[in-house]
């Protein structure tokens, strides 16, 4: 019998491809194809032969090169191998996994950690598991796509609320039954555009309605906080916050996620945890890495404030050049410029990458809908002449697309 | 008013500002077919329709809710279970 024909099943991924196609035919460079030839440092990369500013890496504390990082890294990969072929619950925790962990414990005054392979499976793991069947989830509607696919994992009731909105959440919440499990999954800051979450009010109204919190704060460790644990520390919520999950990937300066608890029970997800359990672990050199650098980020205090100076000059500069920018004032460390529509926001980052700046290009529906982003963020090693030279290039690049800047207030 | 029909014709109240391309809405409508609606503008359209009746429409519920028909057996359905 003849084989049947084959129904292409990338078909439906024909419009995507005719829009990305017609975006190059413009004679623009691709925003989602950048390969970084040579990393000079956190800041700096060789794109295409051309000496780029890094201005879009989420490097926030600059940990990447750090020097004793770099040592643990290599005594890690000599001592323990290349990787461990292995679950984190067969044969792939070794000491410096168990070390990793003591970091994180330490660096959040709490009693249990459990590290993932990335942040993304560390918020797929917690949220699909922690609400099953009959519970629910409330997600603040700009959530990052690994809480949405966590609640798409879960066999739980997905309920959404508006944007940092309390007085939604109340209303929402409300609406669910009162003997329900409820998790409701926050974030420090939002990561499109850079504003930070009201945590008191958010959270003090899950607890009303007998609801566990968890707060991811990929984007607020390191530099929010006494300790720098992000900002439900710096918001004072932290007796009432269940998990917090977060990330290797951008403070820390590697690869990596982690959720750390209080709750007495916390160990058993290391087996439910389909995320954790069903992959294999870090490599040696990520975990010994990202233990050093937690460890050194606990007292990085000048580099917080060189951080958040750094921020205040970009934010800064580029309001008073004219530009729209998502937040009014610096909230975090990510300045997102906000853009007309995706031609200009295209042509507007091509021409930035040309002139030497890398930043994130950022369109729906990594952003909410209608929202074309050019999003900086900031790194403590950001001198302020590298911030000066952004601005100027920012200036220029505006007046090469004929982008309309605004009379700054 | 509650009733199907009633659902139904405020639903289409509440798309109409969602439907710049002016598509006919029937019965049989999808929003991610014939109307083009991206999963952001969908979530925010079911946001509306929760609020207009103080129901709650799970978002795990929306891969079955296709065509406007669909959604408002689907919150007459909820306004009804609510009583």
């Amino acid at each position: 019998m003849p084989n049947l024909p084959v129904t292409d099943l990338l078909a439906k991924y024909d419009p995507l491809i005719a829009e990305h196609a017609g975006l190059l035919s413009t004679g623009i460079r691709d925003p989602f194809g950048i390969v970084m030839d040579k990393v000079l440092s956190p800041t700096e990369a060789i794109i295409k032969g051309q000496h780029t500013i890094l201005l879009g890496t989420y490097n926030y504390m600059g940990m990447t090169f750090d020097p004793d990082v770099i040592a643990s890294g290599q005594a890690a990969i000599r001592d323990f191998g290349a990787g461990t072929t292995g679950s984190r619950v067969l044969n792939g925790t070794y000491q410096t996994h168990k070390e990793c962990e003591d970091a994180l414990k330490d660096f959040y005054g709490m009693s249990h950690a459990m590290v993932f392979s990335t942040g993304y499976q560390a918020n797929l793991g917690m949220v699909s598991t922690l609400a099953g069947k009959g519970d629910f989830i409330i997600l603040d509607a700009d959530s990052h796509a690994s809480i949405y696919d966590g609640c798409k994992m879960s066999n739980a009731d997905i309920v959404r609320f508006r944007h940092n909105d309390a007085a939604d959440l109340e209303k929402r919440l409300k609406r669910l039954p009162a003997e329900a499990g409820k998790l409701v999954v926050l974030e420090g800051v939002y990561s499109m555009l850079g504003d930070v979450a009201p945590l008191p009010e958010l959270v003090a109204i899950a607890k009303a309605h007998g609801c566990m919190v968890l707060v991811d704060e990929a984007h607020g460790m390191g530099f929010f906080g006494e300790h720098g644990r992000g900002v439900y520390e710096e918001q004072g919520v932290a007796d009432d916050v269940d998990f917090v999950v977060g990330t290797f990937s951008k403070s820390v300066g590697t690869v990596g996620g982690f959720c750390v608890s209080n709750h007495p029970k916390f160990e058993i997800l290391r087996l439910v945890c389909r995320p954790y359990t069903f992959t294999a672990s870090l490599p040696p050199a990520v975990v010994a890495s990202a233990a050093t650098s937690i460890r050194k980020l606990m007292t990085a205090h000048a580099k917080r404030d060189r951080l958040w100076e750094a921020t205040r000059r970009l934010h800064g500069g580029l309001k008073s050049r004219g530009f729209k920018l998502a937040t009014d004032t610096p909230e975090s460390a990510i300045v997102s410029v906000l853009m007309p529509d995706q031609e200009t926001t295209a042509l507007m980052w091509s021409t930035l990458i040309n002139l030497g700046v890398y930043v994130n290009m950022s369109r729906p529906p990594a952003t909410p809908a209608g929202v074309f982003l050019l999003r900086c963020s900031i790194c403590a090693l950001h001198s302020n002449e590298q911030i000066d030279i952004v601005l100027g290039k920012f200036e220029q690049a505006a007046q090469m697309v004929n982008l309309a800047l605004h009379e700054p207030a | 008013m509650t009733d199907r029909a009633g659902v139904f014709a405020r639903i289409l109240e509440l798309i109409e500002p969602l439907n710049p391309k002016k598509v006919p809405l029937t019965e049989n409508t999808s929003f991610a077919g014939d109307m083009e609606m991206d999963s952001l503008t969908v979530m925010d359209l079911v946001a509306s329709m929760e609020d207009e009746w103080d129901i709650m429409i799970p978002l795990n519920m929306l891969p079955d809710l296709e065509t406007i028909g669909q959604v408002a057996d689907a919150v007459a359905g909820l306004v009804a279970k609510k009583g």
